[in-house]
């Protein structure tokens, strides 16, 4: 499946099949995150719920502490 | 008018009037490491009015590489940045009123610090006081500017109280530790980045133009070459604590702050997180490992030896730091190595 992640076309596995799971392929899923899919702010959640398609435009921000 | 500010002055987002404004205003920068050195530096340079920096640490080799006011002869010297970044924004810019404290911000000291500020700069390196500045910004309505960044990524929001949805909003549980620049690194061009955007947010606060505001969490990875912004509008929450229309400010409640304790007679500072948790000891070794040190770990607890200091991080949470009597100092530590 093809799907844009932060403006990048990205190839990602048949098994990722909702934003929980894509957020794990990125091994993000143990950071706190926002995620924009589809012009749509997903409350967190819903990352569990919503299912990731072919085309799909994904932004995601994490939130770091250093400074 | 001198010739000082005449580039500025020039620039039609700013303008005479927007260069009195600015000279008349107050920023209190909360941090004197990268990011804070560098947005004094732009602020103190740009004219602003009064710029108070606030940092409990002093200067070390290792910061010598990013953080911009400070020079060989501050960290021979061991002095707090606080002091270091005084003695350089004034020879900067004589003009601005610059106060500096050697303090360990918690709530009662924020509380203080924020009156009379026409905007506050997060150059913090944890969520712990990003949080109480998030409730005592809501409180008191002060705007402020969370900034943060490792490694070649950096992430940036304007907070406005009243309008914008507040940190607690975005965040909803508070991040845990693991990644700091000290356990994975920071360049110095994503520290300039997230500046850019501080001092440019802080710069239209100033001048009062608040249609300017950019209203997006912003985030980027100079070396991965992305850039994201999103808007964040409908993460407000009116449930929120912080923010809401019920709201409490959890964050300035002693029981939710993060609890420190010398322990008498072993050299040793204990130091308990806001909420307990479940550390993932057998990920943070391995992080730990690649800084150099010694670690050991064991079912219970990891334990981590570096040049003068032992640390022992239990799973759910507690961190012991031996071989100081300082808070401070074991804080620092605790926020270096555990985020």
């Amino acid at each position: 499946m093809n799907v844009i992640v932060n403006g990048e076309h990205v190839e990602i596995p048949k098994n990722v099949a909702t934003v929980s799971n894509l957020l794990q392929h990125f091994e993000l899923d143990q950071k706190v995150v926002i995620v924009e899919w589809n012009a749509t702010i997903l409350e967190k959640a819903d990352h569990q719920e919503t299912r990731v398609s072919d085309g799909d435009r994904i932004e995601i921000v994490h939130f770091v502490g250093g400074g | 008018m001198s010739e000082r500010y005449s580039r500025q002055e020039l620039f039609t987002g700013i303008g005479l009037e927007g260069q009195r404004k600015i000279g008349s205003k107050h920023v209190l920068v909360i941090g004197a490491g990268a990011l804070g050195t560098g947005s004094a530096e732009a602020l103190v340079r740009a004219g602003v009015g009064k710029l108070t920096i606030v940092d409990r640490d002093y200067v070390e080799w290792s910061n010598l590489q990013r953080q911009q006011l400070y020079a060989e002869s501050d960290a021979l010297d061991r002095l707090p940045k606080a002091v270091a970044a005084k003695n350089r924004l004034s020879a900067i810019n004589s003009d601005v009123d610059i106060m500096a404290h050697v303090m360990d911000v918690s709530v009662e000291e924020l509380e203080q610090l924020v009156d009379d500020v026409d905007v506050v700069i997060d150059a913090t390196d944890n969520f712990d006081v990003r949080m109480i500045i998030n409730d005592v910004a809501q409180k008191q309505k002060v705007p402020w500017i969370y900034g943060a960044c490792v490694g070649s990524y950096g992430v940036t929001f304007t907070i406005l109280p009243g309008e914008t949805p507040c940190l607690a909003c975005l965040l909803e549980t508070v991040p845990m530790g693991g990644m700091t620049c000290d356990t994975v690194g920071i360049i110095s061009p994503a520290v300039q980045m997230v500046v850019s955007y501080q001092v440019t947010e802080a710069l239209k606060i100033l001048v009062e133009d608040y249609d300017a505001l950019r209203k997006k969490l912003v985030s980027f990875d100079l070396w991965k070459n992305e850039h994201v912004a999103i808007n964040v509008d409908k993460i407000k929450k009116e449930s929120c604590l912080s923010c809401g229309k019920d709201r409490t400010y959890p964050n300035l409640d002693r029981k939710n702050q993060t609890k420190t304790a010398v322990l008498c007679g072993r050299d040793t500072v204990q130091i308990r997180p806001s909420k307990l948790m479940e550390r993932d000891l057998e990920q943070l070794a391995t992080v730990l490992a690649a800084q150099g040190g010694k670690v050991d770990r064991n079912p219970y607890l990891v334990s981590f030896i570096t040049d003068d200091h032992r640390l022992v991080i239990f799973k759910d949470g507690r961190v012991l730091i031996h071989g100081t009597k300082d808070i401070s100092e074991a804080k620092t530590l605790y926020y270096r190595y555990l985020g």
